[in-house]
């Protein structure tokens, strides 16, 4: 019972998941969307489950931390994040056929994580001895994970609108058929926003307050702060544009989708590419 | 945020120059066009290190001098965030969240502290959720207990207007959210306060100090001059310790001891993460080097008498041993792989030969014997001073950041999570028994207020049948 057996177990479970999500849209069979969501919760529990494990492993050899200190530990988290706010948009609003593109995400996530990148159980240099990684680190990931949400229900959303509209009133047929339709897309995206703003804006205030107890500056534009920011003012921007004549449908649409693409620049993006203050951490 | 009864029809298009001006500053499309260019401006200085030079970062990144240095000239490339632009881009972002809220604060202000407390058909007739019952047996005193009872029990205590023989009750709830995207707005103008406050009354600056010595002054970033601090900071000790086997830093400490006119007054180990602060100056443990040559304590043994000597040396200072023999020591560390502490050494033989360069470990201490030399060395210890590298940072805004940012996570949960719900109901005696109206809407998430209309619908049937 090692975690490394149930990381390979999420892996596997992800891409079956996604799979069958898939075949869900082709068949149309209410069994089969059913089967695929049975098998997110069992990858979840498994994902789970690994963490928890990393984690007792890593007390068993001495080290008190929480299995949030290296790139590949934050990857597998953000893996879980999305899938727990997947599974929680699922339970609310019950549209199957997101599944199909919000769960690629996180298992796209697990492939990379267990392939190429290091899973060693390191101890956590001085500068990230800290409480406030925990918190920083979860309330970061839980807002791009509504984010991931956000992005893949946006690219539904671009897809269907066309048809939508040159079916002028008439209900879209085919794979299409299965999406909900563009106006609840809309007000998913939104809702996933609504979720993702606030945990990313409690995550660069923990950042910020950490940097403030730990360098005395809460503030010093090094490029992972700069790239949050950045984020926030995407999604602020979004936020905004809901309630502006000619920005809301596709607009808002593609602010979500640039909104994702520039936090997976903030997480991963400044860490391979540019240097700063986060180089260290590896991630996260 | 609001759609339907805060927003005022655009103004005219003859409007003169300040009507249009002021306009322009409320709109919205501003605010999303502002927060899009900071949000693209902002790349730049991810891109370009700030702090350094073009010729640095030329060197560095083998981009072109002459464009890197164009950038320096035109757009202060190199210290972007502090640039008269940047600096103008956040300065309309906050005229624009003014203007905003002086223009549409008095609206929300208005339907909270006024609201409608009367629903007449008309009104009735504009809201998506309304219910209609008539009792047929019951007088209107009854029936008016009885919607008092429901709405008292159900939702919120109602008022209750009586006019031209029929009776109004309103209730609502939540009506404070409706300031959450105000209190957003202000936090963040509180936070640029604050920062602004950091920035004229405090300073970012960093000291050096030697184990066992004292420093009553420190460099502040930006000024020339050092700054005294009114007191001394003493570190008594330095330590850096390893995990074990492996080079990763476990921990750095610094032993501080604060002296008020030489006496002291505060002691503490300040670690990585846990600084100490003393009249509202932070010090806190950024970085350590030694502070000069390290000497070294050997036990050497000659391996044709057995006789053992005990002597001291510096590091690269050559030091004589018995029958003509010298050595020194050429390198040190404190953690070699995993065998401790080690130093590198050679030993120079009587004619001047230059021998072959060797390791003595500390923890080993008879490791040298096996080099099979004349002379067996055992390191008893090392002796090396250094000094702690500090920051040292005042910053009185600090506490209005955190206010703001406290109030803004306050707002937004405000904004985003809870929303304005109200009812309205109106009884009235008809021919045959009591009409009873019931009206509800909420600011925000009116799916949700839907299905929660539908169980208040249900349970008032449920409150107006019971007997």
């Amino acid at each position: 019972m090692t975690s490394s057996l149930f990381f390979n177990v999420t892996t596997a479970a992800y891409f079956a998941a996604m799979v069958v999500f898939i075949f869900y849209l082709t068949s149309k069979s209410i069994q089969v969307g059913f089967v695929a969501t049975l098998i997110s919760w069992g990858g979840f529990a498994a994902n789970t489950l690994a963490i928890g494990l990393r984690w007792r492993e890593a007390y068993a050899m001495g080290y008190q931390q929480a299995p949030l200190s290296n790139l590949y530990e934050s990857v597998v988290f953000f893996a879980w994040s999305i899938l727990l706010i997947y599974l929680l948009f699922d339970l609310k609003y019950k549209y199957r056929a997101i599944g199909a593109f919000v769960v690629p995400f996180a298992f796209g996530g697990m492939i990379w994580a267990q392939r190429s990148l290091d899973s060693t159980i390191a101890p956590l240099v001085p500068a990230l001895q800290s409480n406030w990684l925990t918190y920083h680190v979860i309330t970061c990931f839980i807002g791009y994970a509504a984010f991931a949400v956000a992005c893949g229900v946006s690219i539904m959303y671009l897809i269907k609108v066309g048809k939508e509209e040159a079916a002028s009133g008439n209900p879209v047929g085919g794979i299409l058929g299965m999406f909900p339709s563009v106006k609840v897309l809309d007000d998913l995206n939104y809702k996933a926003i609504m979720v993702g703003f606030p945990m990313l804006t409690l995550g660069i205030i923990t950042g910020a307050a950490w940097a403030n107890y730990a360098w005395g500056t809460y503030w010093s534009w090094d490029p992972k702060e700069t790239w949050s920011l950045i984020v926030w003012f995407i999604y602020a921007a979004f936020l905004h544009a809901r309630f502006t004549r000619g920005w809301v449908g596709r607009r808002a649409a593609w602010l979500s989708i640039f909104g994702f693409a520039a936090t997976i620049f903030c997480y991963l993006g400044v860490n391979l590419v540019l240097s700063g203050l986060h180089s260290y951490g590896g991630g996260g | 945020m609001e759609t339907t009864n805060v927003q005022p029809s655009p103004s005219p298009v003859q409007g003169n120059f300040v009507d249009r001006l002021w306009d322009f500053f409320c709109s919205l499309k501003l605010a999303i066009i502002t927060l899009i260019l900071l949000a693209a401006t902002s790349i730049i200085g991810t891109v370009i290190e700030q702090g350094m030079t073009p010729e640095e970062l030329a060197e560095k990144s083998g981009w072109n001098l002459n464009t890197l240095q164009f950038l320096d000239q035109s757009i202060n490339a190199f210290d972007m965030y502090h640039s008269w632009w940047f600096l103008s881009l956040m300065g309309l972002f906050a005229v624009n969240l003014i203007c905003c809220s002086i223009k549409r604060f008095p609206f929300v202000w208005k339907t909270v502290r006024e609201p409608r407390l009367v629903a007449d058909d008309g009104f009735f007739r504009t809201l998506s959720n309304v219910e209609e019952v008539v009792v047929a047996k019951g007088t209107l005193d009854e029936v008016r207990t009885k919607v008092t009872a429901f709405l008292g029990g159900k939702f919120a205590s109602a008022s209750v207007t009586e006019q031209d023989g029929k009776i109004y009750f309103y209730a609502e709830k939540g009506a404070w959210s409706r300031f959450g995207v105000y209190v957003t707005h202000a936090s963040i103008l509180i936070i640029f306060g604050g920062a602004a406050i950091g920035n004229v009354w405090g300073y970012k600056g960093f000291v050096n100090i030697v184990e066992g010595s004292s420093v009553d002054q420190i460099m502040v970033r930006g000024r020339q001059e050092p700054l005294p601090l009114g007191f001394a900071v003493r570190c008594d000790d330095f330590q850096v310790s390893f995990y074990e086997g492996s080079q990763r830093p476990k921990l750095f400490s610094s032993d501080l001891v604060v002296l008020e006119n030489g006496s002291e007054v505060l002691k503490k180990t300040i670690v990585v993460n846990d600084p100490l602060t003393y009249r509202g100056i932070t010090f806190y443990q950024s970085s350590y080097g030694p502070a000069d040559d390290a000497t070294f304590r050997f036990r050497i043994r000659e391996r044709a008498t057995g006789q053992t000597i005990e002597l001291t040396a510096r590091e690269g200072e050559h030091v004589s041993l018995p029958g003509g023999y010298s050595f020194a020591v050429t390198n040190s560390t404190e953690s070699y792989d995993k065998f401790g502490p080690a130093v590198q050494m050679h030993v120079n033989t009587p004619d001047g030969q230059h021998g072959n360069p060797f390791i003595v470990l500390q923890n080993y201490p008879e490791f040298d014997a096996q080099r099979g030399g004349e002379q067996v060395f055992s390191l008893v210890g090392m002796d090396q001073r250094f000094y702690t590298g500090l920051q040292v940072a005042k910053d009185p805004g600090v506490w209005v950041v955190w206010l703001g940012c406290f109030l803004m996570v306050l707002g937004s949960c405000g904004a985003f999570f809870l929303s304005h719900r109200r009812l309205w109901v109106t009884i009235q005696p008809l021919n045959k028994g009591v009409g009873v109206k019931l009206g509800g809407s909420a600011h925000r998430n009116q799916p949700a207020f839907a299905l929660y209309f539908d169980t208040l619908r249900t349970e008032l049937n449920a409150a107006l049948a019971d007997k």
